[in-house]
């Protein structure tokens, strides 16, 4: 049986899924649609697997595969399929998508299960996974853009989902709007790769692309253009603000999009067109330092944030960063490591935090919680190991990932990237451990009314969260560092990205030595958490006082909302209504009613003319054609 | 011997008319039924237009010509190509759902609204398959008529009549230069090859000289100006489409905005080729205008009529400046970007007509928690605004993806400023969408609406499966409207050659 041809079912399962909830889920029951909604992702998930398993078995000369579907747009020179890229690339991504999506769906028929608007939630969910499926699967740029901007509209559907809410909606458009201008760029940067190489085909215009010099500048133009999309996709300076607020959406959604997959859209994009951005060395800096940038700044909001899922959402934005930042230094296999690696613990994280509020009655300030661990201790353990694996700790997956693009930052980037990257690291690993220690130890300071409701989530939220934990912890292993031949994640990968012209390695020596540095910044971090939040918890509130402005601006997020406010979004909408009141109704306007005007006061006094007789008018009218036209032949 | 359709489909509705007069007019469910089933006949009537469409020819089908006032040379000729398939099924498919829309809308003098209806389908199909520029012009003005009436008898009480007379004079203003341009055109054809004649075909052939091709362009390109509307010429627009009933503000939108973007494609590009090529720089630069401001001024409105009015002036920016890239994308965009603003703006319209019927209001600010009471409008408001903000897989997408496509080509920078309008379409729409539909219900007002009735559904439904349908698969439509447009690309390339750039010395030739 061969599964290849066929992978285009892939996202078209979760679209039936879609089709039926969007259509009949009202009148099926909340069992059938969550049934519907999982099996449809979990079919997805299973024929990726079988895809995967037979490209495996394929000869290299076969590899990699292109699926045609039909011609979807053709117009002159131009012309794109729907079609789907079978490598190594795509199937990591189709399997990482499907796999967390199928564990999330499953999860959500029980976290979702007293909501009203169930039928709608899996609708929009299986509308979503099919986007991200065509996203990762695609051939070409303009089928990767039909999912780019088909998850960002269910993006802003799920984040909006509770549209009652004022907040939710907000949210919902705002993060409509920052994609839009991130897409915008990529949509730019298509038009450059369509009228430079004549076709959108991935495969085509990097073959095509290899003939041109390295810095070319048609080539760093579109390649900086595409990484905008990526900076609003993937929530990155200067695009980032919608992520956090995007926590508005149900928690689910959160895990899914915010944190596992959607988000990570912009590396998959960059690894992909690794083979241009290798031509580029500015945007390769660009990307290297917005994406290093990105990772220490989101951190150090996410040390101050009380909203769990807040914490969750800086954290998500800084290790993005992360994997911008191994791409910006080459090492694109690093980044997609981390990618993969940070949708099992991420994911595993909001889940967890899902699996908190649940048993705390949707409460997500860490300041009502505290000493859990008892009382939810599945919850507790796996959310303890994926907080592990995002701090950096061996041997769970985020060491391995984290510990490649430290690596890589410093031999092919140079210090300050790595110097920079290594502090994030540490306070990563201090606010994860503040987030852990506030919520499952020491004083408990849950409403008393709540205290007595706390339960364990069920079944159906606590396996996902165990094989999210299972993953969490061996993920990492398929690259295990220096030990020959263990590097499989890497082989397998590699042929599907372009190499950085020089590779440097590192003595095995200073590469072990990297690693238990790291280590040991990890430790720090999580050293002052605990001294902080559980042995002498006056510390965080002295130092808040004692540095009031320092606190005050991290704690509000650097203003950078307020700042984008004041300087772009008000203005446009001052500036529009200006243009509406001052310009359209008095000048345009005006000058069109005041001719009428004019004409009105000149007929008043040429009414004189107005004989009345119809030989009279007939002579002026043809006076007037015949001296016009007189003079246009003449 | 061949059916001669498009004469059908001009005079079927006219038949319709003739039947109406004779009708009672005391009863109304007739009277809407009967013009529904004529309606629906011009429609099924077209299909053969669009089976039979030879999509690999690209000059004039189902051609039809007959002497009129021959010693003038003006004939009855009609025909259609690549640049008027897609206009005319357009125009009859919308028909049947124009009446079905007006079913509870008009309570008065439903008589007299059928036969305005009739009329103008039979004026609209006229406007564009006539290749005689003096049947052409008869459509043209004819046309103003019955939509005059529809705005100054059934629009909003309180401004009818002051937008109906804005927009017959303000139109009429355009027309009248057009006329004389048509006179020029016509005396300068006589005395170049000796024969007198409106025959479009022939006087494209022309080689006019650029003096002349410079006015001429001007006066039959203010015309159509108006009409699209460019910016500055567009403030008659939403002063129409605010009071003008729901069915005219869709008709307005979807068809009658198209005669002035056609109306380029048809007549002041192919007839005044190095005009056109000159005037690019200006008209792509007020498109961009009218993207942006329109975008931006629908953002601040508070009218959802108005709203979706400057969003128009925004979406035939995009259709005005694919069409003067003058390469393939670039007009086969504008040409499916017509279709989709058609479809899109006209279901626009439709859903603010189904909020009025309920509240008799369409400020913003009346309405909010919509999604709550009335759930299946919401989902169906929500495909039409997303097909609207050019959501890959509806069809705006498409559009304005080969028309954003073709204007890189010829100008980087013109792309990328008229690109930022997508950006602003996301913000207005979106915007009025939150405020009228998400929220909570905190109107008293609002909780008692009903949601959308069979015959609303049997409104969209049609329209919601072209929307899907031009986005997942285009090609069926661009494959209408493909050889023609390479047909005459080839022959701006032509024109490319003997190109003006600068008029001083054009003019001062004359001068001496």
């Amino acid at each position: 049986m061969h599964f290849i041809p066929y992978v285009w079912l892939i996202p078209v399962f979760p679209l039936i899924g879609f089709v039926i909830n969007g259509l009949l889920g009202k009148s099926l029951s909340k069992g059938k649609v969550g049934t519907i909604g999982t099996v449809a992702v979990g079919l997805s998930f299973a024929l990726t697997v079988a895809v995967f398993l037979e490209y495996l078995r394929l000869p290299a000369a076969a590899k990699p595969v292109e699926v045609v579907v039909y011609n979807w747009l053709a117009s002159g020179s131009f012309s794109v399929n729907v079609a789907f890229l079978v490598d190594p690339l795509s199937l990591v991504m189709l399997l990482v998508v499907s796999g967390v999506s199928t564990l999330i769906h499953l999860y959500s028929t029980g976290y979702m299960h007293d909501d009203p608007g169930f039928p709608r939630f899996f609708a929009y969910l299986n509308l979503f996974v099919c986007f991200m499926l065509i996203l990762v699967g695609a051939n070409n740029f303009l089928m990767m853009f039909v999912g780019w901007e088909g998850v960002g509209l269910c993006s802003y559907l799920l984040i909006g989902y509770w549209y009652e809410k004022k907040s939710a909606s907000d949210a919902g458009k705002k993060a409509f709007v920052v994609n839009r201008v991130g897409d915008y760029g990529f949509l730019l940067g298509m038009f450059v790769i369509f009228w430079t190489f004549g076709t959108l085909n991935f495969r085509e215009v990097f073959s095509l692309a290899a003939q041109y010099p390295v810095g070319s500048g048609i080539i760093t133009a579109a390649t900086l253009l595409l990484f905008v999309g990526a900076t609003g996709k993937s929530a990155q300076i200067p695009l980032y603000t919608w992520l956090p607020d995007a926590m508005e959406g149900p928690t689910p959604v959160s895990a899914l999009i915010h944190a596992a997959t959607m988000v990570t859209a912009g590396v998959y994009m960059v690894a992909r067109c690794s083979a241009l951005y290798v031509l580029a060395p500015t945007s390769l800096a660009v990307v290297a330092v917005i994406g290093c940038a990105t990772a220490i700044f989101a951190a150090s909001m996410g040390t101050c944030q009380f909203d769990i899922k807040r914490i969750l959402a800086y954290s998500t934005v800084s290790q993005l960063g992360y994997m911008f930042l191994a791409c910006g230094v080459g090492a694109f296999v690093s980044g997609i490591f981390h990618l993969m690696t940070h949708a099992f613990f991420k994911a595993l994280l909001f889940l967890g935090a899902g699996s908190i509020s649940h048993a705390l009655a949707g409460e997500l300030d860490i300041r009502l919680m505290g000493n859990l661990r008892h009382k939810i201790p599945i919850t507790y353990k796996t959310f303890l190991i994926a907080t592990l694996a995002i701090a950096g700790i061996f041997p769970f997956a985020g060491f391995f990932s984290k510990d490649e693009i430290l690596m890589y930052a410093l031999i092919n980037g140079n210090v300050w990237l790595w110097l920079t990257a290594t502090v994030a690291a540490c306070i990563t690993a201090f606010y994860m451990f503040r987030a852990v220690y506030m919520v499952f130890f020491g004083e408990s300071r849950v409403p008393h009314h709540v205290e007595h409701h706390i339960h364990e989530s069920p079944p159906s939220m606590t396996i996902p969260l165990m094989a999210l934990a299972f993953l969490s912890v061996v993920g990492g292993w398929i690259n295990f560092p220096i030990i020959p031949g263990a590097q499989k994640f890497h082989d397998f990968l590699s042929p599907a990205i372009a190499p950085l012209g020089h590779e440097a390695h590192l003595a095995i020596s200073a590469e072990l030595g990297l690693m238990a540095f790291s280590m040991a910044v990890a430790a720090v971090g999580i050293y002052i958490a605990y001294k902080f939040y559980l042995v002498s918890p006056e510390i965080p509130g002295w130092l808040a006082e004692k540095f009031p402005v320092i606190y005050d601006v991290v704690y509000h997020k650097y203003y950078v909302d307020e700042i984008y406010d004041y300087l772009i979004v008000e203005p446009i909408k001052v500036g529009s209504t200006l243009l509406w009141t001052e310009v359209d109704d008095k000048v345009v306007d005006g000058t069109v009613n005041g001719s009428a005007g004019v004409v009105a006061w000149l007929s008043e006094h040429l009414r004189r003319l107005e004989t009345g007789f119809v030989q009279n008018y007939a002579m002026a009218i043809v006076l007037g054609v015949t001296l016009v036209v007189g003079y246009l032949l003449g | 011997m061949q059916l001669p359709i498009l004469s059908l489909l001009i005079l079927l509705p006219l038949a319709g008319v003739v039947v109406l007069i004779f009708m009672n007019r005391e009863d109304d469910k007739r009277l809407k039924l009967f013009t529904l089933a004529v309606m629906v006949a011009e429609f099924l009537l077209s299909l053969p237009l669009w089976f039979r469409f030879d999509d690999a020819n690209p000059g004039m089908q189902f051609v039809e010509r007959y002497n009129w006032l021959p010693q003038y040379g003006i004939s009855y000729f009609v025909g259609v190509d690549g640049f008027s398939i897609l206009l005319v099924m357009l125009t009859t498919f919308l028909g049947p759902m124009a009446v079905l829309a007006t079913w509870e809308d008009i309570k008065d003098r439903v008589k007299e609204f059928m036969i305005c209806l009739l009329a103008l389908s039979s004026g609209m199909i006229g406007v564009f398959v006539a290749l005689d520029l003096f049947l052409f012009y008869v459509f043209w003005e004819v046309m103003l008529i019955p939509m005059y009436l529809l705005i100054g008898i059934w629009g909003n009480p309180a401004r009818r009549v002051y937008a109906a007379i804005k927009f017959f004079l303000y139109t009429m203003f355009g027309s009248l230069l057009m006329l004389v341009a048509i006179l020029v055109l016509y005396f300068y054809g006589g005395k170049v090859t000796g024969t007198y004649t409106f025959d479009l075909l022939k006087l494209y052939g022309l080689n006019i000289p650029f003096k002349m091709q410079f006015w001429m362009f001007l006066a039959f390109g203010l015309a159509f100006a108006i009409k699209v509307p460019m910016f500055p010429f567009h403030t008659w627009l939403p002063d129409a489409h605010t009071e003008a009933p729901t069915v005219g503000s869709v008709i307005l939108a979807a068809v009658l905005l198209k005669m002035g973007t056609y109306g380029f494609l048809r007549f002041n590009m192919p007839l005044f080729p190095q005009a056109a090529l000159y005037f690019v720089p200006l008209f792509s630069i007020l498109a961009i205008i009218g993207i942006i401001y329109g975008a931006l001024v629908s953002m601040v409105q508070k009218d959802l009529k108005r709203l979706v009015a400057f969003s128009s002036v925004s979406h035939l920016g995009f259709v005005m400046l694919g069409l003067f890239t003058y390469n393939v994308q670039g007009i086969q965009g504008g040409i499916i970007q017509m279709i989709n603003h058609g479809l899109s703006t006209g279901a626009l319209f439709f859903c603010v007509g189904c909020l009025y019927e309920r509240r008799h209001t369409r400020m913003i600010a009346d309405f909010g928690g919509i999604a709550t009471v009335m759930p299946v409008f919401a989902t169906i408001f929500m495909i039409v605004t997303l097909s609207s903000i050019g959501l890959p897989g509806l069809n705006g997408f498409i559009g304005e993806f080969l028309i954003l496509l073709g204007t890189f080509k010829e100008n980087k920078i013109y792309a990328a400023l008229a690109g930022t309008g997508v950006i602003f379409a996301a913000c207005y729409m979106l915007w009025m969408f939150q405020r009228a539909i998400f929220g909570e219900v905190d109107k008293e007002e609002n909780r008692q609406l009903t949601d959308l009735s069979a015959r609303e559904i049997a409104v969209f439904v049609p329209i919601l499966l072209f929307i899907v349908w031009i986005g997942v698969y285009p090609n069926t439509f661009l494959n209408k409207t493909k050889a023609t447009t390479e047909h005459f690309v080839a022959l701006m390339e032509k024109a490319k050659a003997t190109q003006v750039t600068s008029l001083s010395h054009v003019f001062k030739g004359e001068a001496q």
